[in-house]
């Protein structure tokens, strides 16, 4: 699938866009005003695994109701396929939703409740048996076909409301939250199994989540939302390598933002050390902020070199396949580098207070917009 | 019990120095527990004893003597109660024929607490739906509203009704000062005005359950089936309505349960001729000085009630069938 992760050309034709979302605000009328979206237009790609990540309360459940038609936008339009469907009530739209608590119903087996969105579709009953069978299977739920959805695990529930909302084949899947009710291994083999599933389909998958690792690992290409506004749309790889906000980059992984001028391509820092970088559109020369992700800085003990910043040892902790060394570099600034631990090398070696040289890869500085 | 090993469960019976005999404290405390337990039950289980079973058996075996010449009962045995419920011996040749009278009261109590039970679904479930999806602060004020009436004596909110109703109440006078009509529609002494009547003071007992019901609705599942192309009706019959079932089912029994035996609305509302249950029940009390057949009466109508409530039972204990 990793092909597909790449940045495609910004022009997206029509024939290419699932979703089109368009300039869509959703405004919450209450005692005070609540503006969950702010003008926010997304294009959503054909057979696209896209995520949705950002804080709660950030707006991204909201979206994918006003997908889902659960929400009439106050503004903007909402196009599938290139037809407008802001005015279709939601079971007029071939859009499913796995819902975050499941809503699976609970007076009806397995079974019937992969088959009840067929029903409504009204498929003669011979076909709607050999959907929910291939369903079942598709899940591996074939055992538990007759049980109640009350007498299943946490994890078997998931299975049963992605069969049910796969079985009616939408042309959309949308997807809150739904691995959050999870334990952690149980969510690792979900991820996976996500993935398979979306590949096999082919359906356009909309996932919401919080869990940043979750959208970087599942994701063809993920929507930082905030505050009601989609800050970027990217891969993983350029979400996480080439964050354009400092939200951004703190949100997805671990950062450390230094200051620093930029001339042309050249960024210095103010701690030291000169490294190329190319700014995004908009930054002028000057005073600037910058990323640097803590797996790119590297700790030698004793004092610095040539191209080194000079530091001191503030804490070191370890956590099993990594060290993070907290680095307090002589402007006063901490940085934080975590490197993999090795059989000859699990920071035992690096004491605290002691001086240190940072280096740090090339290309490791992103400037950052803000 | 953790099975100890061998030479520790050959020594566990003996008392340990300073300790306890092995489940010595757990005996002591569990026969403390159950002590307090029947002293706490014993006012309970005398209520129950005095109140509810002892007036039972008093009945049955009223119900199985002689009819006393000016009411009570003379000690001698006689199934005569019984038979009288549903036959009655023909004055002169005292052979056995069908009580048509009493027949058609069962019937009329059948059919009025059915009708009555039906009425009360269907003005009481859109108004528990109504209350239970309004804002949270505000449910309240709408429950103490259908709560009202009960706070009113029985026989005044029946009069009130009357005065509705009667030929010159205030429905007949304003149709036909709307000239909708030329004489007053007859409603008072009518089934109709029975069940009228019912249904009105019956309606809370409705309500107060399916609120509860729609209350612990999980409205998601609703939303959950219009994902899935249910229109708004199918929505309700194949989702909602399971789900609230178990208070429309309770809502039925509460209703359709005194319906069955209600006495003053009938009496009221029915005049002498609509008799139900209760009065036919209350005339053998009164003036028709059949005490044993006023006995084996009650036993009928408790006879009837547990049919309805074995029915009940069956149909929320049954399992959607799974047909894929």
């Amino acid at each position: 699938m990793q092909h597909q992760a790449q940045p495609m050309p910004s022009t997206d034709s029509a024939d290419d866009v699932a979703v089109d979302v368009d300039r869509i605000s959703k405004i919450f009328q209450g005692e005070d005003e609540v503006r969950a979206l702010d003008d926010v237009s997304v294009a959503i790609r054909r057979n696209e695994f896209f995520t949705l990540l950002g804080p709660s309360g950030c707006g991204k459940t909201t979206l994918l109701r006003v997908i889902a038609g659960f929400e009439p936008p106050t503004m903007g339009a909402l196009r599938l396929g290139g037809r407008d469907i802001s005015r279709l009530p939601p079971n007029k739209r071939p859009i499913n939703t796995v819902f975050q608590n499941y809503a699976l119903f609970p007076h009806m087996s397995v079974a019937n409740n992969i088959a009840f969105g067929l029903e409504m579709l009204g498929k003669p009953k011979g076909e709607i048996q050999t959907i929910v069978y291939d369903m079942l299977k598709l899940v591996q739920m074939e055992h538990l076909k007759a049980r109640r959805t009350s007498e299943i695990s946490g994890g078997q529930q998931q299975r049963v409301a992605l069969a049910r909302a796969l079985a009616p084949k939408p042309e959309v899947l949308l997807l809150d939250e739904p691995l959050s009710a999870l334990d952690l291994k149980l969510r690792k083999e979900m991820q996976i199994e996500l993935k398979r599933l979306q590949h096999e389909t082919g359906i356009t998958f909309i996932f919401v989540t919080h869990d940043q690792e979750e959208a970087l690992t599942m994701s063809d290409r993920i929507a930082v939302m905030n505050a009601g506004k989609i800050l970027q749309v990217g891969s993983p790889r350029d979400i996480y390598e080439r964050p354009a906000e400092r939200f951004v980059a703190n949100f997805i992984g671990e950062s450390n933002f230094l200051d620093a001028t930029l001339n042309g391509h050249t960024v210095t820092l103010k701690a030291g050390g000169r490294f190329q970088a190319s700014p995004p559109a908009g930054v002028a020369d000057g005073a600037v902020s910058v990323l640097v992700r803590p797996e790119h800085g590297q700790v030698r003990m004793g004092e610095a070199a040539e191209g080194e910043l000079a530091a001191t040892i503030d804490t070191v902790v370890y956590s099993g396949e990594a060290t993070t060394v907290h680095l307090r570099l002589t402007t006063g600034e901490l940085f934080k580098a975590k490197m993999p631990n090795t059989p000859s090398e699990d920071g035992r070696s690096i004491e605290q207070g002691a001086a240190a040289a940072l280096s740090i890869a090339p290309g490791a500085v992103t400037v950052l917009k803000d | 019990m953790p099975e100890t090993p061998a030479p520790a469960s050959a020594t566990a019976d003996a008392p340990v120095p300073g300790g306890l005999i092995r489940g010595e404290l757990e005996r002591e405390l569990e026969q403390t527990d159950n002590r307090t337990r029947w002293l706490l039950s014993l006012p309970a289980i005398l209520i129950i004893l005095f109140f509810a079973a002892a007036p039972l058996l008093v009945m049955v075996v009223y119900s199985f003597l002689t009819p006393g010449d000016y009411g009570n009962v003379k000690w001698i045995f006689s199934t005569e109660g019984w038979v009288n419920v549903i036959l009655q011996r023909d004055i002169f040749d005292d052979t056995l024929i069908w009580a048509d009278a009493h027949l058609s009261i069962f019937w009329r109590s059948v059919k009025l607490s059915i009708v009555t039970t039906l009425l009360t679904l269907i003005f009481g479930v859109p108004t528990a739906w109504f209350v239970a999806t309004r804002p949270k602060g505000k449910r309240e004020f709408w429950l103490f509203l259908v709560t009202v009436p009960f706070w009113t004596n029985l026989l005044v909110r029946t009069i009130a009704i009357q005065e509705l109703i009667r030929a010159e109440g205030v429905i007949n006078n304003l149709l036909m000062a709307l000239h909708i009509v030329d004489q007053p529609i007859q409603m008072m002494f009518t089934d109709f005005a029975i069940g009228f009547g019912m249904t009105y003071v019956y309606l809370p007992l409705m309500v107060l359950p399916v609120y509860a019901a729609v209350d612990k609705l999980d409205f998601r599942l609703v939303e959950a089936a219009h994902d899935l192309y249910a229109g708004r009706w199918t929505a309700f019959r194949r989702v909602i309505l399971p789900m609230i079932k178990p208070g429309i089912i309770a809502g039925s029994i509460l209703v359709f349960i005194p319906c069955l035996g209600a006495y003053v609305t009938p009496r009221v509302l029915g005049g002498g001729k609509n008799l139900m249950f209760g009065n036919l029940i209350e005339l053998q009390f009164g003036a028709g000085r059949n005490w044993p057949l006023g006995a084996a009466l009650s036993f009928t109508l408790m006879a009837i009630v547990m049919v309805a409530l074995i029915y009940y039972v069956r149909l929320t204990s049954r399992e959607e069938k799974t047909d894929v």
